[in-house]
C-alpha cells in the first residue's frame, strides 16, 4: 500500500522507509513555534524538567503576536518572559513589536517555513503551513517544550481525505469559501486526527494566499493537518523566499484514503458561517437581513495581501455604513506597510474603518474589538464559537474579506458580488 | 488507579474557549486558570463541583485552540477524569502530555447523566455508574502513551529515558 503526501513527510522525518495510518512515530522536527500565550506554558515545563538549552536556536520561533503589543499588566509579564528566554537561548527567530506580524501569516513569508518540513507549533492554527507542502500540526505548550529541548515530537501516523478540486473560483469567491464549504460538509469532526489532502486539477488556479487560507482552517474540521502538492504555484512563492533548500514530496498512486470528495471550485458562493460552530454555514444570498455592529478584517486566516487588496476593491472611495465599526488588521509589518504604500490604508480610513498594526486580539476576543452582550460581527477569523470575541450572547459570523467588506458598507450580512 | 467522583454532563463540541475564556489567557498560572474553569458554558462550575468530580462531554470535546490551559484548568479545579465519545486531537495530546486522566467511551457518555456517581479503574478501562448500576468498557490507550501517562506527563517520561 502507497503513502499519502503527509505519511511520506512523517516516514522521512521518523526515519523510517514507511508508515501506515494509526501507527505511533517520533520524528525529527524542522520547525517549532510558539505565541505569547502558549510559549510562557512551554517556558515552564521546560525549566522544571531542568533543560538548559534548546535543540537547535535557529529553528525554534517565538512570536509575539496574541496580546500585543501588551494589552495589560499581565500579558506584558508573558511577553517579557517569552523576550527573556529568547534571549537567554539566542533564539534566532524571536519576533517583538515592530517586526512581528501574525505567526502563520508571518513564517510563511518570511520563508521559514517550506516544503517538506515537519514542523510543530504551540498553537492551533499551525496547520497553515499545508500550503507550501509541509507537514504541519499544531500541538499545546508541553509537546513546544519537548520539541525545543529535543528537536522532536511523537506522532501518531495520520489517516487521510483526498478532496480533488476542480475548475476555478468565480469572481467574489475565495479561499475562505473553499474551506468554509468543506467545514459545513463534514463538520467540525470531520476530519478528526486525519489529514486533508487538496489535489486535483482546480489546485493550479489557487493563489499561494488563498491555499494558506484553506490549510489554515482544517483544525475547524478537527483535522490533525491540511495539505497542498508542490506545483508551479508553490515554487513560484518559495524560490527566493525559502531560507532553506526545500524537499518535493508527492502521494502514491495507489495511496490509501478514508473519503475522497471532488469539489467543483467554479460552483461555489460566498459562504457565511453562522453562530456558534464554523460547521453551520449557509450561502450569503440566504443571510436575508442580519444586521450587524462590527466588521473584522485580519487574523491568520485572512490578514495576507490579497485579502486587504479584496476589501480595498470594495471600501475604497466608499463610506461604511454608519454606525458601525470596521476594524482592519494587516497580518504583518510587510502587509501593513504594503497597505500604505498602495494607499489602500488612506482609503479605508476615509471609509471609516480603523486600521491596526498586526495582532491577533480580536480573534480570540483578547483586545482590539471585544463585543458587548447581543452584538454580532462579522469576521474573517476563524472560529465563532460561544464568547470568542467578547461577551457570551455575542455572535460571529465567519466570512471572506470580500463579504465582511460588503457587509461594512451595508450594516448586514450582504454579497459582494452585487456590489463588484 | 481509580478515580470516583459526581458527573458535570455537557453535550458535544465543548471549545477550548467556553473551558477557558482568551480573556483569561494573560497568565500560565494554574490556580488562576483553575479558578475560570467551563465559565462560559457552566458559570457556576467552580461553585458546585468537589475535588474528584468527572466531566461527561460527547464528540469532539475539547476543540478550537491548541491552548493546553484547558485541560489544566480542568485538572487543576481538581477534576478527575473526562469521558467523551471522541476528543479533539490537540486536547487529548495536551491531556496526555500534562497528566490529565481522559477516556474516550462512547457507551458511557450515552449512559451516564450529570449528577451520576461514577467510578473509573484506570487500569482496566472499565467504568461503573453506581448511581445506575451499569458498566462501560472505554478504549485502552496504546503502549506507547500508557508509558507517557506512567512517568506522570510527557516532559518526566523524557527525562527518564522513557520516550526514545
Amino acid at each position: 500500500m502507497g503513502m499519502t503526501m503527509t505519511q511520506k513527510i512523517l516516514a522521512a522525518h521518523a526515519g523510517l522507509p514507511s508508515v501506515k495510518a494509526g501507527q505511533l512515530i517520533n520524528a525529527d522536527l524542522d520547525i517549532v513555534l510558539g505565541n505569547d500565550i502558549t510559549t510562557p506554558v512551554a517556558i515552564n515545563e521546560f525549566e522544571k524538567a531542568g533543560f538548559d538549552s534548546v535543540y537547535d536556536k535557529s529553528r525554534v520561533n517565538i512570536v509575539l503576536d496574541h496580546f500585543v503589543p501588551n494589552k495589560d499588566i499581565k500579558a506584558a509579564e508573558q511577553s517579557k518572559q517569552c523576550r527573556q528566554f529568547a534571549c537567554k537561548y539566542q533564539i534566532e527567530n524571536f519576533y517583538d513589536v515592530g517586526e512581528m506580524g501574525i505567526e502563520h501569516a508571518l513564517l510563511p513569508e518570511k520563508g521559514i517555513v517550506t516544503a517538506g518540513d515537519c514542523i510543530i507549533g504551540a498553537d492551533s492554527h499551525t496547520c497553515t503551513y499545508g500550503a507550501v507542502g509541509a507537514f504541519s500540526t499544531g500541538v499545546g505548550s508541553t509537546d513546544m517544550a519537548a520539541g525545543m529541548a529535543t528537536g522532536k515530537c511523537w506522532f501518531k501516523v495520520p489517516a487521510a481525505m483526498k478532496f480533488v478540486l476542480t475548475g476555478s473560483l468565480p469572481k467574489g469567491v475565495s479561499g475562505k469559501d473553499v474551506i468554509l464549504h468543506i467545514i459545513g460538509m463534514i463538520g467540525v469532526d470531520g476530519a478528526l486526527y486525519k489529514s486533508m489532502e487538496f489535489t486535483g486539477p482546480g489546485v493550479a488556479a489557487l493563489s499561494m494566499d488563498d491555499r494558506l487560507t484553506i490549510c489554515n482552517m482544517a483544525i475547524e474540521a478537527g483535522a490533525k493537518n491540511g495539505i497542498f502538492p508542490v506545483d508551479d504555484v508553490t515554487r513560484a512563492y518559495l524560490d527566493g523566499r525559502s531560507q532553506r533548500e526545500y524537499k518535493v514530496y508527492e502521494a502514491d498512486e495507489d495511496a490509501e484514503y478514508t473519503d475522497v470528495y471532488e469539489i467543483d471550485l467554479s460552483c461555489l458562493v460566498p459562504t457565511v458561517s453562522y453562530p456558534h460552530l464554523p460547521e453551520n454555514t449557509h450561502p450569503v444570498t440566504d443571510a436575508g437581513d442580519i444586521a450587524i455592529d462590527q466588521v473584522v478584517i485580519g487574523s491568520c486566516t485572512n490578514g495576507r495581501m490579497s485579502d486587504m487588496e479584496a476589501a480595498y476593491e470594495i471600501l475604497k472611495g466608499k463610506h461604511v455604513k454608519k454606525g458601525l465599526r470596521v476594524i482592519i488588521i494587516p497580518g504583518t509589518m510587510a502587509v501593513y506597510k504594503e497597505c500604505l504604500k498602495r494607499g489602500y490604508t488612506e482609503a479605508f480610513i476615509d471609509a471609516g474603518c480603523v486600521v491596526s498594526t498586526p495582532t491577533c486580539g480580536p480573534c480570540l476576543g483578547g483586545y482590539m474589538g471585544i463585543l458587548a452582550a447581543g452584538e454580532r460581527c462579522v469576521s474573517t477569523t476563524n472560529r465563532n464559537f460561544v464568547g470568542r470575541m467578547g461577551h457570551v450572547t455575542s455572535e460571529v459570523y465567519l466570512a471572506s474579506p470580500a463579504v465582511a467588506a460588503a457587509s461594512a458598507l451595508t450594516g448586514y450580512i450582504s454579497d459582494p458580488r452585487e456590489v463588484l | 488507579m481509580n478515580a470516583k467522583g459526581f458527573v458535570h454532563k455537557y453535550p458535544d463540541n465543548v471549545d477550548t474557549d467556553v473551558i477557558i475564556p482568551a480573556r483569561y489567557l494573560n497568565t500560565p498560572d494554574a490556580k488562576e486558570l483553575a479558578a475560570h474553569c467551563m465559565e462560559d458554558i457552566d458559570p457556576d462550575f467552580t461553585k458546585k463541583m468537589k475535588p474528584g468530580d468527572i466531566i461527561v462531554g460527547g464528540f469532539n470535546f475539547g476543540c478550537g485552540s491548541s491552548r493546553e490551559h484547558a485541560p489544566l484548568a480542568i485538572k487543576t479545579a481538581g477534576v478527575s477524569c473526562v469521558i467523551a465519545k471522541t476528543f479533539a486531537r490537540i486536547f487529548y495530546r495536551n491531556s496526555i502530555n500534562i497528566g490529565l486522566p481522559i477516556l474516550e467511551c462512547e457507551a458511557a457518555s450515552d449512559g451516564i447523566e450529570a449528577g451520576d456517581e461514577v467510578e473509573i479503574n484506570f487500569d482496566t478501562g472499565v467504568i461503573t455508574n453506581r448511581t445506575k448500576n451499569e458498566t462501560y468498557q472505554a478504549e485502552p490507550f496504546p503502549e506507547f502513551i500508557q508509558n507517557i501517562i506512567r512517568c506522570g506527563g510527557l516532559m518526566k517520561s523524557l527525562k527518564e529515558g522513557g520516550h526514545e
